[in-house]
């Protein structure tokens, strides 16, 4: 119960500090407004008779994937920041076990991006986007799955790095190369082998998938725009999700003891 | 008559013995270092090389040195948050390694950098720690916390006078409120001792003072142990024992009293037309010396007076040199400062 409590605390920790920072609030809604009003928009007017579905659909979907996956990735950059601000030791003398602050951390970055969705949604609703309050209902538990994937994913790329400055350099690296092998604005159905490696070995590509698999579950498009299907993507992301979170939480520890 | 008084000193004397016995399982110990070393990586030497100390139960221990002696090394292994290379630690009775969370559960730490949340409210900020050492439940508001834990926070917040701040973040406290509100924090959960990295570095003298008050209270009231490190020898000096190190070795430790006898070397500085007469004349009174001219006698506990007199070489020169504790305490590490530039940047 004790750790139920600490993870709870240090999840609304997060939440907390997200409400006390208007700045990064509006900051964050600003890629996703790009990626579906401009890239979706266009491809959608050249693009879509020729694919035979709807294109801003495709992205706005992919784009909510991907950017849960991504918020909550960058948002463990905060662990690092809460070590160079001197916080970080309060967190770490604490009798809590080190997998509770982490996934602690990881579920207020998630709610942090959950808060993001929020005003993506009502954009892609006002851009024509149709997504039903049902559709919205039913997305909610697969939305914190793969904000759960993004956490575990940031804290295993977190682990190797020590300070905020290189964490800010290649978390780009890891992330921007995803948005394409993982088809966030683009089919990836066939790609050449290369591609096609990097993309299966890419966690983003399931992410997106999942989301795609649940929304487009009664569409006659589905098999159009859908990889894989819900259980597979499932299967594949907890698995990740548990290396990536013990791997992670087991290496990041270790740096953070030994210097 | 006689055999009802007899009875009753017998009585008195085996209580008096099982006092004592008692006294003796008390006095536990709540921290045990045994050879302790810590190289870190890509250094050279050991930032902490071999040390072994120990602190009793309720004892205000203190560890005294300059930058880069290994202080801040020493107690961030002690308090779990650093990995060792080597040697053997025991907190509150267990194992610094094998049982951190249980160690982790007995303390409380001051550290050298506040360590609070700039974007919380002080309160916040000590809502945050109990819940983390599972002291209340996790709740979204200060109204959803239990009644004690509000009652708690306004009696603390009233101990130091800043019941008015209690809802305002951290970031408009001034430095001396910062490291009170540090302490409140620390002492949420009870610790069995209480870990103090350089408290009242960066503190004006007013805030020191008021500090150091606020602690003398704890201390008496909670029967904390308190393991402080320090580069300041007026705050050593009120701990039951200190610990000086330098170089990441002890140079000296007990009580102040005895690192005063230890430390400050009393001597003489003479020098004579005829330095001849005088070196033999110090040799045949055995009084130890150093140098060729002028010469330093060390007085061993002798008195100044006593030595001067017998010697009868007509002196040229005459100094008596008798250091307070602080002048003492910085020829021992003043000697080494210097050199010790390149290491210090881990410490």
């Amino acid at each position: 119960m004790r750790e139920v409590n600490a993870i709870a605390t240090i999840a609304y920790r997060d939440f907390t500090r997200l409400l006390r920072d208007r700045a990064r609030i509006i900051s964050t809604f600003i890629f996703p407004v790009i990626f579906i009003g401009v890239l979706g928009g266009s491809l959608q007017s050249n693009l879509s008779d020729e694919a035979g579905y709807n294109f801003l659909t495709f992205i706005f979907a992919g784009v909510l994937g991907q950017t849960l996956f991504q918020s909550t990735a960058s948002g463990i950059i905060s662990l690092i920041e809460d070590r160079e601000n001197d916080f970080s030791q309060e967190i770490f003398v604490s009798p809590i076990s080190r997998y509770s602050i982490i996934f602690g951390k990881i579920l207020g970055e998630s709610l942090v991006a959950l808060t993001q969705l929020v005003g993506i949604i009502i954009f892609g609703l006002i851009i024509g986007v149709t997504m039903t309050v049902a559709q919205v209902i039913t997305l909610i538990p697969f939305f914190l799955i793969v904000c759960l994937l993004g956490g575990a994913f940031g804290i295993f790329v977190l682990s190797n790095l020590s300070s905020q400055r290189s964490a800010n350099q290649i978390f780009p690296f890891v992330m921007f190369p995803q948005f394409f092998l993982a088809g966030v604005f683009s089919p990836i159905k066939e790609l050449p082998l290369p591609l096609m490696i990097l993309s299966r070995i890419s966690p983003m590509t399931y992410a997106v998938d999942l989301l795609r698999s649940v929304y487009y579950a009664d569409s006659p498009v589905y098999d159009k725009v859908v990889l894989f299907n819900t259980p597979i993507n499932l299967a594949v992301i907890g698995a990740m999700f548990t290396v990536f979170m013990i791997g992670g939480t087991y290496l990041f520890m270790r740096n953070e003891r030994n210097r | 008559m006689y055999t009802v008084s007899y009875y009753n000193k017998l009585n008195y004397h085996l209580k008096l013995v099982s006092a004592k016995v008692k006294l003796e399982i008390v006095k536990k110990k709540a921290i045990i270092v045994k050879d302790l070393v810590k190289k870190y990586r890509k250094a050279e030497k050991n930032a902490v090389d071999s040390i072994s100390f120990d602190v009793e139960e309720g004892e205000f221990f203190a560890l005294l040195g300059p930058n880069g002696a290994g202080k801040t090394t020493t107690i961030s292994i002690l308090t779990t948050t650093l990995s060792k290379s080597g040697g053997e630690i025991t907190i509150a009775g267990y194992d610094a390694d094998k049982e951190s969370s249980l160690v982790r559960q007995n303390i409380g730490i001051i550290f050298q950098n506040p360590s609070l949340d700039q974007n919380l409210t002080a309160e916040e900020n000590i809502r945050f720690h109990s819940v983390l050492y599972g002291i209340y439940p996790f709740a979204p508001t200060f109204s959803l916390m239990p009644d004690a834990y509000q009652k708690r926070v306004k009696e603390l917040a009233g101990i130091l006078g800043i019941e008015k701040e209690m809802n305002k973040p951290i970031k408009t406290f001034s430095g001396g409120m910062k490291r009170k509100l540090e302490i409140i924090r620390s002492l949420m959960h009870k610790p069995k001792i209480l870990f103090l990295d350089e408290p009242t570095s960066g503190l004006d003298p007013l805030s020191r003072k008021t500090l150091w008050e606020y602690l003398r209270d704890v201390r008496k009231t909670e029967k904390t142990t308190i393991f402080l490190t320090t580069h300041y020898l007026e705050e050593a000096e009120e701990a039951d024992r200190v610990c000086i190190i330098n170089h990441g070795q002890i140079v000296s430790l007990g009580t102040p009293e005895k690192i005063k006898r230890e430390l400050v070397k009393k001597f003489i500085t003479a020098d004579s037309k005829d330095r001849e007469k005088l070196t033999k004349e110090l040799s045949k009174h055995s009084y130890t010396y150093t140098g060729t001219g002028p010469f330093h006698i060390m007085l061993d506990g002798k008195s100044a007076q006593d030595v001067i007199k017998s010697i009868n070489t007509k002196l040229s020169y005459l100094y008596i040199h008798n250091p307070t504790l602080e002048e003492a305490y910085l020829e021992i590490v003043g000697n080494t400062q210097t050199e010790e530039k390149g290491a210090t940047a881990h410490a």
